[in-house]
């Protein structure tokens, strides 16, 4: 039995450093290679030796595809193929390409920089990566080689993030990486077609998790800003710089044009600027708001958010600053955080999720006291938010998706255990497919039933069409032919071009079989009455009484003769071909119960 | 505007030369046009090569064929057809017989035979489906023939068992649009096939091809259309359907459930995996809404369009489909909806400023949570957060549908079409407020609700604004401090867009006189008195203080309790605003005021009957008087049209039926000074001069006929007679004056035709009225037509005088609702001292909107007039898309028109006006006249005779200072 082996080196039963082997019908791919954010020694990165101890990973993996450039989803890539050796194919969409190297860059920074590692990668290496990087289309079917092929299916959650589809032959697999089913206001949602994969691997950061309209976040998130800006007050935004800073861009920039505000809006500059220039240039990846207006105007050449400067944050007046990094414990945003806490007309508004320990968790938790580097205690008056916009599907989003792809079999990973468990249990319950979520290093073994497709002459399956019923296509049809094995493909051919073919000579197979039949008659009149007794029950055959006193069935033939010793029975010796057993065994059962007594 | 110029060019070059006629030849030369289908055989037999062959048909099929040589084409081309061995020309050859088959007129059964015998030696499966599509358009040419129909349908039956998708469509489409819809023809009819189309088309439920399925399921909805009962056994098959793979048949499988669903609401159907049953209905309703979360969008638009039409659905099921249960962690967590109204019903402004405030709180328990909920659960919550705005849209409609129908379900719905208020796409606000507007009066809001609705009015959309005024001004407010808010943000609104003066001014009208209690305490805030002190009178033409009086006396018509609350100088402003915006404020009984309370009519009740009365009362006393003296009848006339007229300026209630009486007293006032006229009683040369007065009597007469017929809604077919037979006199009227004023009666004979048809044409058109015209000048004609006829037309014209002379007054019935149609230049407003400035050559976009009230059709009839002041007129057709349809016969055209001129020396003022079109052919006489239904795919339609097109003026011109700069080199 063919099967399908899955074995996550990470994300197993955990959120980060994602990466998945899976080997389909012979080929080896790995799905994601990326980091853990909770770790700085070896445990970031994935364990490669599980895949070889020794020797380049070339040889083992057919190739290796990157979902989208979080880096928890790509962060171990130059690490990979550069310094533990990778030579073969990388597969990512155009706009992971594009924003990959920069964040690996910033990565790279960080940790070599400010944390003074070594033995990491080098700019040189990521560069190095980049390079054996194809770049994939959306819906395009890419062969890596002649059996293995993948195919991009959008997946929301970030600019470039996809699903990719993994076949072999008739086997498949669906990787979904992270993805998002509800559209938000610079992204669309995550869609496959009905491909019904063997396998559908997907995430399940939010297995347990059904959300509320995002509609109301929004609101709520833009009232705010709203009122504060009103009261002459400033608002700051400690963002990251890819991905929810595009979406609150956007989601300011509509609304200020739609409200007619002045009050400016900055963001910091750097990594912000430089990705905001590719989501300009990668409009067919967003939403279908942005993507239909772009001829009047593209979305992300926003009119009211201009570049940040240092000295913006001491002018008077209301203003919205976007500032990095996220969670306010460095840079620029804890600049402008400690510039602007002491005036209870400004806000705070924290887009994500905090660490411990840093100065976005102790606001976000009530603390009003905070005690900075140099025993300064800095008072915090301003209003602190928080909004949560996430982009991960939530169980409802992942229940959709597996409707929509009807796979035999799925798999969870991405996700914490517990929460597995759960969705696990209703996936079950709901689509009656098994559900597996193996752990780190746990392989996990699908059997598969693939079909094998085989060629067919024309002129049989034509042949083969004519007789019997006609055609139904939705139902399997029964042919006779011969099937030929051949050069590594199957043929179905007839069997006299299978004889040809094969160079062999055709033997003739006959069945010939006495039955004995007490009828005192002259042999010929024996042979009249099993005639006419044939030809009232088989109608649909052509029956022929023969000159010689022989009969024939179609091909069938029945001989009527005396028995030697005694005349008051008579044998009748019935010959058939093999291609006619079905007939020719009827017609002795039919022979052998006798004759009906002739009045 | 480039086409415009080259017009002009055109016009400048091309000169008309009148020739003479010199038509004394007494000899006609009859010609016969040459066959059609001779020439096409002649081409055919030309052909030597397919190729050929095909470029002759396609020329051929160019061009229209008349009536009576469709046949001798047709047998042409079936005898090329037989002899055709390429399939490319058999195919046209098909495609041709089905175009000429369609000819208006023409009877296809004589060649049906062939065209069936053509399909049995076909072995083209292009061709077979072409064919049977020319059988569906022989078929659908002969609806009464039914041994016709069940050939075809028998035919098709045969073919359905063809291997190539096209011919199966072909066949299941010919059945779905000729098979036998009633119940006993199908017993008579013998035939094996016929006898139960559904079963054949049902079979195909599961045909291989997507296609064929989504062409099964097409014919049996066409079969429903055409009014066959479905079975209710095709429910199951159907909702099979809805897994397939393929989204058009999901798509057809979606309407084919609703259909049912609307057939056989009440009938019980099982649950499968479950013993219980439920209504058809309702289960249906559970699988479209399944549907709305399908992954192709078309189906989810379809879904979601299908959903608002299901009103029997029960409660509990469309309630289901705005819930969504929520959970964090495997706890229950409350929405935000839950949470704002929780906060609302416990008195509590919402902090949010908790942290942590929508923290989930009790667990779950796991079992019980169903994430794929097989019912209609959170349908249109999916549906409104859908990617696609047309799936939301499609959402809010049927939102809007089933609110309308079920209070409770408003009520439930309202936080959702709130939260569509921020939509990214203009159109879906836009869509969600104006539904909100039509379920307005089941709901109330609450005040964080109103909150948000509120804040959309700064909106910087104009239309999204407005139709948010007409929202409030329809809406329920809970508490006195909705009220206040509403103000407050409508006056924040006026500070940053002063041009919705009017539209918020409206808006507070309706706001205070439907909630007087609410806005009964607000008084001494709004008017800012003080029980001790005087305070300073505040600036009468501030809108924002017009806008609060607005509210405040509007509130006050029905509580009298708030006068004693105003101060002096109220009263004062009070007085001021009831005259100079009487529409805004109503009239009030203020105690101790005479004067006020004089200028005001005393009661409100009453007031519309006696005006109604006078006008009823001066209409008959016209009618009934006029047997009169002609001096006197004048006067009357005279007498009562000033009356009519000052009536209509008074009583706007009133203005269309007293403009339109008026108008046609107006007409028959200039007819009888017409024919007072001295000039008839002397010899016709000597007074060449002074018809003058008779024929502009007549062309007036004949403009505001046309004014009558076009520009008035609600004017019905009684007094549409009433307005062709006074055209129809002064067109007598003008063949008089002709006849007596021109020498020579060559003319004549034309004019004397062309009005004998038309008396001819008004008697086919009006046949059923001319009862109710006893005595009147057609009348009259009528009866001597055989003698007009006969006759030359100097009699004619005699005959015609003397009838028009004795011919009575009709008398001209009201109708009910009648308006006419006004417009309202709003922008330009001709205001501007600054003149335009653009370089000549170049053109200029010129910003225009206008209301029009009572106009029907708007996209069709409203046209754009620019006049420049060297006379040229400039015509300019608005895009359907500026027109906006805010209210019931309100419209509102926002447009663009772009000027051009050659260099001006100094600027010059343009004028723009709004221009109403018409065409007598589109009048509402002739649409009772059976259009022939195969009319409009045949290009040829020759114009009828009569068929006379102008326009209208209906608007003030408005003045537009413009100057073209000559170009800088």
């Amino acid at each position: 039995m063919p099967e399908i082996k899955v074995t996550p080196l990470g994300a197993g039963q955990d959120v980060g450093r994602s990466c998945i082997l899976v080997s389909i019908a012979g080929k080896n791919v790995m799905l994601d290679c990326g980091m853990h954010m909770g770790y700085n020694d070896d445990r970031r990165f994935p364990d490669f030796s599980y895949i070889t101890q020794n020797g380049r990973l070339t040889d083992f993996l057919d190739c290796v595809i990157i979902s989208h450039f979080h880096l928890d989803h790509c962060g171990a890539l130059p690490y990979f193929s550069e310094m533990v050796g990778y030579d073969g194919p990388i597969y990512m969409t155009h706009p992971t390409k594009a924003i990959c190297p920069i964040l690996l860059e910033d990565y790279r920074k960080i940790t070599v920089d400010k944390k003074g590692e070594t033995n990491f990668f080098t700019s040189q290496m990521i560069k190095d990566c980049m390079k054996k990087v194809v770049a994939v289309h959306l819906h395009q079917t890419v062969q890596v080689d002649e059996e293995l092929e993948i195919k991009a299916y959008y997946a929301g959650h970030v600019l470039g993030a996809a699903m990719f589809q993994i076949k072999v032959g008739c086997e498949s697999v669906v990787y979904t990486g992270d993805y998002n089913m509800t559209p938000d206001r610079h992204l669309g949602a995550a869609w496959i077609d009905k491909c019904r994969p063997d396998l559908l691997i997907t995430e399940s950061t939010y297995a347990t998790t059904i959300r509320d309209s995002k509609r109301c976040r929004e609101r709520d998130f833009l009232k705010k800003v709203h009122e504060t800006v009103e009261r002459g007050g400033k608002v700051l935004i400690p963002v990251f710089a890819l991905g929810r800073a595009q979406e609150l861009c956007i989601l300011l920039e509509t609304f200020w044009e739609r409200m007619n505000l002045k009050a400016p809006i900055y963001f910091s500059t750097g990594l912000t600027e430089k990705a905001n220039h590719y989501y300009k240039l990668f409009i067919t990846w967003t939403n279908q708001k942005i993507r239909k207006t772009f001829v009047q105007r593209n979305m992300f050449e926003f009119k009211h958010i201009k570049a940040f400067d240092r000295a913006f944050a001491d002018n008077p007046g209301p203003m919205v600053v976007f500032a990095t990094p996220g969670m306010l414990h460095a840079g620029q945003s804890l600049q402008i955080f400690r510039k602007w806490a002491g005036n209870e007309k400004n806000m705070v508004i924290m887009p994500g999720y905090c660490v411990q320990g840093t100065v976005g968790h102790k606001i976000l938790s009530g603390q009003r006291k905070l005690e900075m580097e140099g025993r300064q205690i800095l008072e915090v008056k301003m209003q602190v938010e928080y909004m949560s916009f996430s982009a991960h599907a939530d169980a409802k989003g992942i229940m959709q998706l597996i409707r929509q792809a009807e796979p035999r079999n799925v798999l969870l990973v991405h996700g914490e255990a517990k929460k597995m468990e759960f969705l696990k249990q209703k996936i079950e319950q709901e689509f009656h497919v098994s559900c597996f979520m193996p752990a780190n290093g746990e392989t996990t073994t699908i059997l598969t039933n693939p079909c094998i497709p085989v060629d067919i002459s024309l002129g049989l399956l034509k042949r083969e069409t004519a007789i019997g019923p006609l055609p139904d296509a939705k139902k399997p049809k029964l042919m006779h032919g011969t099937l030929l094995m051949k050069d590594n493909s199957f043929r179905q051919v007839s069997p006299e071009q299978a004889l040809k073919e094969l160079g062999l000579a055709e033997h003739q197979l006959r069945f010939t079989c006495r039955v004995h039949i007490q009828d005192p008659r002259k042999e010929h009149e024996t042979g009249l009455r099993v005639y006419n007794h044939l030809k009232g029950i088989l109608k649909d055959y052509s029956v022929q009484h023969l000159p010689d006193g022989s009969i024939t069935v179609e091909s069938i033939l029945i001989q009527a003769t005396a028995h030697s010793e005694d005349q008051g029975t008579k044998v009748l010796l019935v010959s058939w071909t093999y291609q006619d057993e079905e007939l020719g065994s009827y017609l002795t059962s039919l022979l052998k119960k006798g004759l009906p007594q002739s009045t | 505007m480039a086409a415009h110029l080259k017009k002009r060019v055109y016009e400048e070059f091309t000169k008309v030369v009148q020739q003479q006629h010199e038509d004394l030849s007494t000899k006609k030369l009859r010609l016969t046009k040459p066959s059609k289908s001779a020439a096409l055989h002649v081409d055919l037999c030309k052909a030597t090569s397919p190729a050929d062959a095909l470029q002759y048909l396609l020329q051929f099929a160019r061009k229209p064929v008349e009536v009576e040589s469709v046949e001798g084409v047709v047998r042409i081309l079936l005898e090329h057809y037989y002899k055709e061995s390429d399939a490319s020309v058999r195919l046209k050859i098909a495609s041709l017989l089905g175009l000429l088959s369609k000819t208006a007129g023409f009877s296809p059964d004589c060649i049906m035979d062939d065209a069936i015998n053509t399909l049995q030696n076909e072995k083209s499966h292009q061709v077979l489906a072409q064919l049977l599509d020319t059988l569906l358009v022989i078929g659908t040419k002969l609806p009464e023939n039914l041994s016709v129909r069940m050939r075809l349908v028998e035919v098709a039956c045969k073919h359905l068992t063809d291997s190539s998708h096209g011919v199966r469509n072909k066949c299941l489409q010919l059945i779905g649009c000729l098979g036998p819809v009633e119940k006993g023809v199908a017993k008579e009819a013998e035939s094996q096939a016929a006898k139960d189309v559904q079963k054949i088309i049902g079979d195909h439920f599961n045909d291989q091809d997507p296609r064929v399925r989504t062409a099964a399921i097409k014919a049996m909805l066409q079969l429903h259309e055409r009014g066959l009962k479905l079975q209710q056994a095709i429910y199951s098959q159907a909702c099979k359907l809805l897994a397939d793979d393929y989204e058009q048949v999901r798509s057809a499988a979606v309407q084919l459930i609703w259909v049912l669903s609307q057939l056989y609401p009440e009938s019980i159907v099982p649950i499968p995996s479950s013993n219980e049953e439920i209504r058809l209905v309702d289960d249906a309703f559970g699988k479209i809404c399944h549907m709305v979360s399908d992954g192709s969008w078309v189906v989810r638009v379809q879904a979601a369009k299908l959903l608002g039409s299901m009103q029997q659905v029960s409660s509990h099921f469309l309630e289901q489909t705005l819930d969504k249960k929520l959970m964090s962690d495997l706890r229950r967590k409350r929405t935000a909806h839950e949470r704002a109204k929780e906060l609302y019903s416990s008195g509590e402004f919402s902090s949010g400023r908790k942290w942590g405030d929508d923290a989930p709180k009790e667990e779950i328990d796991t079992g019980a949570v169903n994430l794929i909920e097989s019912g209609a659960c959170g349908a249109f919550v999916h549906g409104l957060e859908d990617e696609m705005y047309e799936v939301r849209i499609a959402a809010v409609e049927a939102l809007c549908m089933l609110a309308q129908s079920s209070p409770s379900f408003a009520e439930k719905c309202l936080d959702f079409l709130v939260d569509m208020f921020n939509d990214e796409i203009e159109e879906v606000r836009l869509q969600s407020i104006h539904t909100m507007r039509k379920i307005s009066n089941n709901i109330t809001l609450r005040e964080d609700q109103l909150d948000t609705v509120l804040a959309v009015l700064e909106d910087s959309s104009r239309d999204i604004r407005e139709a948010l005024h007409e929202l409030l001004c329809c809406t329920n407010v809970s508490t006195k401090e909705g009220i206040h808010l509403a103000l407050v943000e409508l006056l924040k609104n006026l500070t940053k867009y002063p041009t919705d003066r009017e539209s918020i001014w409206k808006c507070l009208k309706f706001l205070g006189s439907r909630h007087p209690t609410l806005v009964l305490p607000l008084v001494p805030e709004l008017l800012s008195t003080h029980p001790f002190f005087d305070t300073p009178e505040p600036d009468m033409d501030d809108p924002a203080y017009i806008a609060v009086l607005v509210l405040i006396f509007n509130a006050a018509k029905s509580c009298p309790t708030m006068p004693a609350l105003f101060s002096d100088h109220t009263f004062r402003h009070y007085a001021y605003l009831r005259d100079s915006l009487s529409h805004l404020v109503p009239p009030l009984r203020l105690p101790g005021r005479k004067l006020v309370s004089s200028a005001v009519s005393p009661s409100i009740t009453p007031h519309e009957d006696p005006s109604q009365q006078f006008l009823h009362q001066s209409l008959e006393r016209v009618y009934n008087f006029q047997h009169l003296d002609p001096r006197g009848i004048q006067e009357l006339l005279e007498f009562t049209i000033r009356d009519l007229q000052r009536l209509g300026e008074l009583q706007s209630e009133l203005a269309g039926m007293a403009d339109f009486s008026a108008t046609y007293l107006q007409c028959q006032l200039l007819l009888i000074k017409a024919l007072q006229e001295k000039l008839w009683n002397v010899a016709a040369p000597l007074y060449l001069k002074q018809n003058a007065l008779a024929s502009a009597a007549a062309k007036q007469i004949l403009e505001e006929t046309y004014k009558m017929e076009f520009m008035y809604s609600g004017v019905e077919s009684r007094q549409v007679v009433i307005i062709h037979h006074m055209r129809l006199q002064a067109k007598a009227l003008q063949l008089i004056v002709t006849a007596r004023t021109t020498r020579g009666v060559e003319p004549l004979f034309g004019m004397c035709e062309k009005f004998l048809q038309e008396v001819d044409s008004f008697q086919r058109y009006f046949i059923s009225e001319l009862p109710h015209m006893q005595g009147s000048f057609v009348d009259k004609l009528l009866d001597l037509m055989p003698r007009l006829v006969t006759s030359k037309p100097s009699e004619v014209v005699k005959i015609l005088q003397t009838t028009l002379r004795q011919s009575t007054f009709l008398h001209l019935p009201l109708p009910e609702q009648i308006h006419r149609a006004t417009a309202n230049i709003i922008e330009p407003t001709g205001e501007s001292d600054n003149p335009l400035r653009f370089t000549s050559g170049l053109v200029v976009a010129l910003d225009v909107d206008a209301t029009l009230e009572h106009v029907q059709d708007p996209q069709g009839t409203v046209k754009v007039q620019v006049l420049y002041p060297d006379g040229q007129a400039q015509l300019i057709h608005p895009k359907p898309a500026d027109f906006r349809n805010p209210g019931p016969e309100r419209h509102r055209l926002i447009t663009q028109v772009y000027l051009s001129h050659t260099a001006w020396t100094e600027p010059c003022q343009i004028e723009v006006r709004l221009l109403l079109a018409y065409n007598s052919n589109r009048s509402k006489a002739s649409t009772r006249v059976p259009k022939s239904t195969w009319s409009e795919s045949l290009e040829a339609l020759p114009p009828s005779e009569n068929g006379i097109e102008g326009t209208i003026p209906f608007s003030k011109p408005v003045k537009v200072y413009i100057m073209p700069k000559p170009a800088r080199r």
